[in-house]
């Protein structure tokens, strides 16, 4: 029992991921119409957003102590960062809590970008073949990489975790279970219920806003809500700068669990797809009930009991899935009847 | 009537001889030591420069290491050819170098990046040797960049100095003629590594490993077990994880619940930098398993994984090849000139790489000629001290050296962003010398191939 919940809160961990990067990507789907390749790309300058953020709060000052010598005998470089010697022990839990404190700094850069992304370029493929949109996407989000990899260069930056988050959560004994008999640590399951808030609150805002309720009118009948007097391409770039905001927030809290680097995005890119293809294009409810699904199966294939069986069955567990959805349903699990069916 | 009175005298023979000789340029090589200089891959009498060639990681999981690497290689040109403050040139014995290049050459030197990828590291290694001029390429921090580049240069007739490679395999069963390995290995690990896992953890554990799916993962991994399991532990499990995975939570669930006490770590770089932060997140050290508190090893260490794990490392066992803190003079003498030079401590990574460079050019020197074949018998069975791990020796049977390894823990007081390591124990050189013929290998011709 305590291996199968481990494994399950590992695959809602891992899902969580998967599904906040698809919702962004199928939300841009379902509304647009664009296959969005540079999705993926939005998600890695999110990390970038913490990396960015830390890097100004921890611009320092360097004295020279000469009162202590270095192991090589000149006299001792203490660094400081600014925002320490300004703010004193404030300015630590600042530096500390770099990480989720970024996203108030990613959220209007994302929303920014989002919206010149799809005003500058994204608009004019509107009414061009999948492929062309496949193309173009793809090949803003190579120049987006390569942005990044000019300014932040082509190595991972780790990102630290909060140091009161640091351990692990005895989540055995909140269940009951003996004490330390399931622990899982804390910034993952603040992942896990930062993903489902996330989730929760484009549902709410899709669901139970009036311009929520026009997007999804516009998702259904485009022509119709035009006719009736609103301006629904205004609402769908709103729509797309959510999307990057989605995404960026995805990325800056997933910094810590994997240190960012200009690649991150093409990894995720692939994998955000599959869950797409498989929840269905289009559909937000297939998107996070695909991710959530692959990232547990994900989880249970890398159980040493499957792996002895099936070696190597983890790392190509998603694709197997995601061919045998192409073949026996090629709308996806929740897909719209004739989407991708064609 | 002789041919002397027919015009030909013996004035005439001679004169003609040396013009003939001098015509053909064959001069310097007769006057030279080392009248054998045939024609070789590169030859620094032929190109007019001597170039070395450092072809290390500067993007990928082991970057740090690979950068610190260049810094020693760096370091190590600036010495040879008499600039600095001399470093260990002031306390290696024996020493042929005068401090003004090698033969009167001044070193220059190209640099690569490996990109820690095995084919981009040979074809980097190619690149230098066949436009670049390279007489010498050294440098790696992956086992497989390694064995990949001596290889080829074994091939191509050129000597390789291999920079951080920990694997059996290096000077085992893949060693060459033409490379040459100053970093300790695996089994050296193992054997150094295991009195003190019995000391401090008993002899009734069970261990998990997790292997960094590549050469030096797996022989490490084969190494430790072997020294574990002679001291009574059991291997619960060996998994292998994808270099550069990142996240690892999907290989440590499995071991909250597999009955094991102990997780071996068998990461480097960027790798472990991930893995053990990770699994102490996981609250791996916080519990309690066969009623034993649990623990974690990382059998390989270096102060720049130390510094990238923060401060997960603490506490943690492992070993290393050199450290920084050490007091012999040789060591001193390093740590000064790199502190003063980059305004840091050096890493193992940059001390064996300046050393390898600094025993490439001593070799060339003491030889007498940058002719390969003479070069690897100078580096054959060289006996030396004063470069930082005490009296050292090139063995001549696969080309690795043997001297002191190091077993260190993670500071558990750190007093600065240096202070991350404790050395714990110093393993002699006789303990840590083995059969060569343990890990098979044929080492190959001396006579060099033309590039």
């Amino acid at each position: 029992m305590n291996v199968f919940l481990t494994q399950l809160l590992n695959g809602l961990d891992k899902g969580g991921a998967y599904a906040l990067i698809a919702l962004g990507l199928t939300l841009v789907f379902g509304t647009l119409g664009v296959v969005n390749f540079a999705h993926g790309a939005l998600f890695m300058l999110g990390c970038f957003c913490a990396v960015a953020f830390r890097y100004l709060l921890t611009i320092e000052t360097v004295t020279i102590d000469p009162e202590q010598l270095s192991p090589w005998g000149a006299p001792l470089e203490v660094k400081t960062p600014v925002i320490q010697a300004w703010l004193g022990d404030f300015g630590a839990v600042l530096v500390d809590y770099s990480v989720p404190i970024s996203i108030l700094l990613a959220v209007p850069l994302m929303l920014l970008i989002g919206i010149a992304m799809e005003r500058g370029l994204i608009k004019h493929f509107y009414k061009r073949t999948h492929a062309e949109q496949i193309l173009v996407t793809f090949g803003l989000a190579i120049v987006l990489a390569e942005i990044v990899k000019t300014f932040f260069g082509p190595n991972p930056i780790p990102q630290p975790i909060p140091t009161a988050l640091r351990g692990a959560a005895d989540v055995g004994s909140w269940l009951g279970f003996a004490p330390h008999a399931i622990t899982y640590p804390w910034w993952r399951l603040i992942y896990l219920m930062f993903s489902g808030v996330v989730i929760a609150g484009v549902f709410a805002f899709l669901q139970f806003t009036t311009y929520g309720m026009v997007v999804r009118a516009g998702m259904a009948d485009r022509e119709a809500v035009s006719i009736l007097g609103i301006n629904i391409d205004r609402r769908f770039t709103v729509v797309f700068g959510l999307a990057a905001v989605v995404a960026g927030v995805a990325g800056v809290m997933y910094t810590p669990l994997l240190a960012p680097n200009y690649m991150l995005g093409m990894d995720f890119l692939v994998l955000s797809f599959v869950v797409v293809v498989v929840g269905g294009m289009g559909s937000l409810g297939g998107a996070v009930a695909a991710g959530f699904l692959l990232g547990i199966l994900q989880s249970f294939a890398s159980m040493n009991e499957v792996r002895a069986i099936f070696p190597g069955i983890d790392q190509v567990i998603i694709y197997l899935v995601a061919v045998v959805i192409l073949l026996v349903r090629p709308r996806g699990l929740m897909g719209r009847r004739g989407v991708m069916e064609g | 009537m002789s041919d002397l009175k027919r015009g030909i005298s013996r004035r005439r023979v001679i004169k003609t001889g040396m013009a003939g000789i001098l015509a053909t340029g064959v001069s310097p090589l007769i006057i030279s030591k080392g009248a054998w200089a045939q024609e070789f891959c590169n030859n620094p009498e032929v190109t007019g420069k001597a170039v070395f060639g450092f072809n290390v990681p500067l993007t990928g999981p082991y970057t740090e290491e690979g950068l610190d690497s260049l810094n020693g290689y760096q370091l190590a040109v600036k010495h040879i050819n008499g600039e600095g403050d001399g470093g260990i040139l002031k306390t290696l014995k024996p020493l042929a170098l005068e401090g003004n290049g090698v033969l009167g050459k001044k070193i220059e030197f190209v640099t690569g990046d490996t990109q820690t990828n095995t084919d981009v590291a040979r074809d980097g290694a190619r690149r230098m040797i066949e436009r670049d001029g390279a007489v010498v390429v050294t440098g790696s921090v992956t086992s497989g960049e390694a064995i990949a580049q001596q290889a080829l240069c074994q091939e191509m007739g050129v000597i390789y100095m291999s920079g951080l490679t920990h694997s059996n395999d290096t000077t085992g069963k893949d060693k060459r003629r033409y490379g040459f390995r100053h970093f300790f290995n695996a089994y050296q690990s193992g054997v150094a590594i295991a009195p003190f896992l019995a000391a401090e953890y008993g002899n009734e554990r069970r261990a998990y490993h997790l292997t960094a799916d590549y050469t030096w993962g797996w022989t490490q991994e084969e190494s430790i077990k072997n020294a574990t399991e002679a001291l009574g532990w059991e291997t619960v499990n060996a998994v292998r994880t994808p270099l550069g995975a990142g996240d690892y939570s999907q290989f440590l669930t499995p071991v909250l619940n597999s009955g094991a006490d102990v997780l071996i770590l068998n990461h480097y770089g960027l790798d472990m930098v991930n893995s053990l932060p990770q699994a102490v997140q996981f609250g791996l050290r916080d519990r309690q398993v066969n009623g034993k508190q649990f623990e974690i090893v990382v059998p390989m260490f270096s102060e720049l994984m130390a510094v990238g794990a923060g401060e997960a490392v603490r506490g943690i066992i492992g070993t290393s090849n050199w450290q920084w803190g050490l007091e012999d003079e040789g060591t001193k003498a390093f740590t000064t000139s790199y502190g003063s030079e980059y305004g840091v401590p050096p890493s193992q990574a940059a001390h064996t790489s300046y050393v390898q460079a600094i025993l490439y050019a001593d070799a060339v020197q003491r030889a007498g000629t940058f002719y390969p074949p003479e070069v690897i018998r100078a580096l054959e069975g060289f006996e030396f001290d004063g470069a930082g791990n005490g009296p050292t020796l090139y063995r001549d049977a696969d080309h690795q050296c043997f001297k002191e390894v190091l077993v260190v823990r993670g500071n558990e007081n750190p007093t600065s962003n240096f202070d991350v390591l404790n050395v714990i124990g110093q393993t002699s050189r006789e303990e840590v010398i083995y059969d060569p013929s343990i890990f098979g290998g044929e080492l190959g011709p001396y006579e060099p191939n033309q590039c």
